[in-house]
């Protein structure tokens, strides 16, 4: 046996102190260009909201300092500056809309932030989240079926999505995502034995047992309720595609993947062929461009489509473009807002931002040694990807348009402090994978094998 | 499980690759088109705030300018001379887009030319919207109202040119409308303008100078006593068949004079005198005698059947084929009544041909293209040739016959002390009982400037006499004077 040295890899804190402040003078700088623009004058603002942001992004580097000083250094700057982007984006379109989400927004950020925080400071190990597997389960469930109760649901473009309570709104179903992920990796995390290594081979696919089946059929379900009920796509097409994903790392099954796709491809299909709101978005996706789809039902996208066109690829410049042309400019359509702005580079950069947070995550996944953490990071990664590609992909019609939000960059309280939520999450269990490996020995689910390939710097 | 969270790593570089590819396609592989889609407010609203190039005429006065507005489309567009000019620069609409010179030189006004995009590299950089270039007319301000005045409101067109350059000294076409009534932002008026000028029977928004096709009635008889002198077989003095009627073959038809007598002694007159009196019958017997196939290429010579661009698009003159020329219908094509059809420029072009000792010079608009902020000369097109129509003898020729139509004529109205003038009249029919377009074409030399005019007036008064000698006569020659004069 060789002898093991102890290794205190740096924790790379000031690197991130360093990133996050690049990336509120971006913002700032960005915030102080639409006020040059429009105005000509640095806004009246500007000083209270670049500090603010930053203070509350150095509160929270602050925090990882004390609670978790190992966790990934860049997860914070890149929600930082997403979240700044996003900022400055909303203002911009008050501008041109004479409203005011900016404010709002913000205070959802500090809120968001400050809500990371606690999480940070509170849940000191992921693996404590184990014990609430079923406990998320409920919880999630309830978030989801929380719009349908009377009184408190309220119905927004056709989606049953929302509760209001006095004189604010949420969408439940953003926390429920977080839930749900938690649920997924406690739940199989103890069953991907019985679901991966049982069952008939047919052909090349490991076919699982009828009575394993329960699970899959039951996020389908799930989902597929979710779509008749709340018509609501895109947090149907999330919470399925969350599960597959996890499903799958679990159990290595590629089997569970092929079921999946077929589940939903018939789903889908029987949706897009039944359902008159699923049939009018395959419908605008398909043929956007018609005289009649061009005024009606397709101007959003088109619109959107004409901003980003006008775009091209280097961008109006923040404050020359027509992006408030746009219906919900500065939420479902903020990418095409941004990309009519700050051009195909903008767009670029913004979609970089993202793989890299998508890369930190599954990097974390990889990195920590314990399976629950493993699904819950990749879970967690994986409905980040899952969230910019239904949105940036119904925006520049790859997929038929739905409902989810754009992390951290469009207008909404409750998919900012969910997303900054996840990204706590990420963080803490980033901060055990990178934490050095004899302190992980002797935790609770010390995972052997080919994990342990994985050398921490 | 550090193998399928590899491969979900993989389905994730998948998925984000899908949206840089779609993110590119449409904001850099398809943006041209996305931002030529009809109905692309955003491309409306940009070329409508930017900065449009002015037009101007020779001499620097604009006639054609943006200025600043305070409503949502930041700039106006602004004709200062209203309808003076406005078949010629056209109209600016928001929503009824562009014609005339507000449409041939878009790319060059709007500032999206390739030959600006050096020029526009810096505001590129800067963000700030690119300027267009400004567009400077051949036209004289002083030769186009005196055109515009001497139409006094008559339905008709007056096309100057100057025979060595083709330069278009004035292009007036009348009745005409005024383009600010399309370029206003009020949505509303722009609407009821367009709709009361669309309505409008005598079709103001046509540019009668290029876009309208006449029968070019006698000015016709230059291009079938041109191919007449090119053959080799005639002169001015060859004496042609002038009867009072002309029996035309395959029928029982006739073709009469319009004085109804014969033009001269014994039946016969010489071509120059033919010409000078305008006698139908000498004429229709000379075409039949020479052909349709040589006349037509005579009339190709001076310009029949080419398309033109000024950089405005021409409607085409044509000299009839086939069918439309057979039998008795040749002696009427050689006088310019079946089935010819010509524009005002076109019949300009054949006194400008025949005063440039026989070459056609291209009609041009266009004087240069300046740089908004430096006043560079981007573009200055060169005079270009169209051709040779006659040999330099023939035109002469020519030129003398012409002469003796205005000296001693049908043109005597055209006279202008100190000056050599020649011209030609017609009076072209266009159905039974319509008042004839009354037609003169002509040149005129003083001091060594030069200037070929046609006129046209669609209102040829009643179905008598030579209407061209006497109603569009008078019109040339002032135009002419100011040519000399300016």
């Amino acid at each position: 046996m060789a002898t093991v040295l102890p290794v205190y890899p740096t924790t790379r804190r000031n690197v991130e102190l360093l990133l996050v402040l690049l990336a509120v003078v971006i913002a700032g700088g960005a915030w102080a260009v639409v006020g040059l623009t429009i105005d000509g004058a640095l806004p009246p603002n500007f000083f209270a909201y670049a500090g603010g942001l930053g203070g509350l992004a150095v509160l929270l580097h602050l925090v990882l300092r004390w609670r978790a000083k190992h966790a990934d250094p860049l997860l914070l700057p890149v929600a930082t500056l997403l979240n700044g982007i996003g900022l400055v984006m909303i203002h911009r379109l008050d501008e041109a809309l004479d409203t005011s989400s900016a404010s709002r927004q913000f205070l959802w950020s500090a809120l968001g932030i400050i809500a990371a925080g606690v999480v940070l400071v509170f849940v000191r190990d992921h693996r404590i989240l184990r014990r609430y597997t079923w406990t998320a389960a409920v919880a999630g469930l309830v978030l989801l079926l929380l719009p349908m109760v009377p009184g408190l649901g309220r119905t927004v473009n056709g989606a049953r999505i929302w509760i209001g309570l006095a004189g604010f709104t949420f969408q439940p179903g953003e926390l429920a995502k977080i839930c749900l992920a938690i649920f997924f990796a406690g739940y199989l995390v103890v069953h991907r034995d019985a679901l991966s290594l049982t069952g008939r081979k047919v052909l090349f696919l490991q076919l699982p047992r009828a009575r394993d089946l329960g699970p899959i059929l039951l996020a389908w379900v799930a989902s597929i309720g979710i779509l008749v009920l709340q018509r609501d796509l895109g947090t149907s097409l999330l919470f399925f595609g969350l599960f597959v994903a996890v499903l799958y790392v679990s159990t290595e099954r590629v089997s569970w993947i092929v079921l999946g796709l077929l589940m939903f491809s018939a789903a889908a299909v029987f949706a897009a062929r039944t359902m008159g709101h699923v049939e009018a978005r395959v419908d605008i996706w398909l043929h956007p461009f018609t005289a009649e789809n061009r005024t009606g039902s397709s101007f959003q996208l088109v619109q959107g489509l004409y901003g980003m066109a006008n775009g091209g690829l280097l961008g109006t410049g923040l404050g020359e473009g027509r992006p408030q042309t746009v219906p919900y400019a500065n939420s479902d359509f903020i990418y095409s807002s941004l990309g009519e702005e700050l051009g195909l580079v903008g767009l670029f950069a913004v979609l970089i931002l993202y793989v890299v947070l998508v890369e930190r995550g599954m990097r974390t996944a990889i990195g920590v040694r314990d399976g629950f953490g493993k699904l819950l990071a990749a879970g967690l990664a994986f409905s980040v990807t899952l969230q910019v590609f239904v949105v940036v992909g119904g925006v520049t019609r790859v997929i038929p348009l739905t409902g989810l939000t754009m992390p951290f960059l469009a207008a909404g309280g409750s998919s900012l402090v969910s997303n900054w939520i996840v990204v706590a999450l990420l963080l803490r269990v980033s901060d055990l994978a990178r934490r050095p490996a004899a302190e992980v020995r002797n935790g609770p689910d010390g995972d052997t094998g080919a994990t342990q390939a994985v050398r921490i710097p | 499980m550090n193998r399928p969270l590899r491969r979900l790593s993989l389905v994730v570089a998948f998925l984000f690759f899908a949206l840089f590819a779609s993110t590119t396609w449409i904001q850099f592989l398809r943006a041209d088109q996305l931002n030529a889609m009809p109905g692309n407010s955003r491309q409306l609203y940009a070329e409508f705030g930017r900065e449009r190039g002015a037009i101007l005429v020779d001499g620097g006065a604009a006639i054609a300018s943006s200025v600043k507005s305070d409503d949502q489309y930041d700039r106006l567009r602004t004709y200062a001379a209203g309808q003076l000019y406005a078949p010629v620069t056209g109209y600016y609409s928001l929503r009824y887009g562009t014609s005339g010179i507000e449409r041939a030189e878009n790319d060059v006004l709007a500032g999206s030319a390739d030959e600006l995009f050096y020029r526009n590299l810096s505001s590129l950089l800067t963000g700030e919207q690119p300027k267009g270039a400004s567009v400077t007319l051949t036209l004289r301000p002083k030769v186009q109202q005196a055109a515009w005045d001497a139409l006094d409101g008559r339905k008709g067109a007056v096309v100057a040119l100057d025979p060595d350059t083709g330069d278009i000294l004035a292009m007036v076409s009348s009745p005409s409308y005024d383009p600010n009534t399309l370029a206003t932002h009020d949505g509303d008026a722009e609407a009821q303008s367009w709709k009361s000028l669309n309505a409008d029977e005598d079709d103001p928004l046509i540019n009668r100078a290029t876009g309208s096709l006449y029968p070019p009635g006698s000015t016709f008889k230059l291009v079938t006593a041109a191919a007449a002198l090119e053959s080799g077989d005639y002169t001015a003095d060859t004496q042609l068949d002038g009867p009072q009627e002309l029996a035309l073959p395959q029928t029982s038809n006739t073709l009469k004079n319009d004085e109804g007598t014969a033009c001269g002694p014994g039946d016969k007159v010489s071509l120059a005198d033919a010409l000078k009196i305008s006698c139908n019958t000498a004429f229709g017997s000379l075409g039949l005698k020479l052909g349709a196939d040589t006349i037509e290429s005579q009339a190709a010579k001076f310009g029949f059947g080419q398309s033109l661009s000024i950089p405005t698009s021409v409607a085409t003159s044509r000299y009839p084929t086939g069918d439309a020329v057979a039998g008795p219908l040749l002696a009427y094509s050689a006088i310019g009544q079946g089935s010819d059809v010509a524009t005002p420029l076109q019949v300009a072009m054949l006194s400008a041909g025949i005063a440039n000792d026989g070459v056609v010079m291209k009609p041009n608009l266009i004087a240069n293209v300046r740089d908004s902020d430096s006043a560079d000369v981007i573009e200055e097109p060169a005079p270009e040739e169209l051709g040779r129509a006659v040999s330099s003898g023939t035109a002469k020729t020519l030129q003398q016959m012409m002469e003796l139509v205005v000296s001693s004529g049908t043109g005597t109205r055209a006279q202008i002390d100190g000056a050599t003038v020649g011209g030609k009249t017609g009076t072209a029919q266009h159905g039974a009982g319509l008042p004839p377009y009354a037609w003169f074409t002509s040149f005129a030399e003083k001091g060594g400037k030069k200037v070929a005019v046609a006129v046209v007036i669609e209102d040829g008064g009643s179905t008598e006499s030579a209407y061209g000698g006497r109603l569009s006569a008078p019109v040339a020659k002032t135009v002419m004077e100011a040519a000399l004069d300016g």
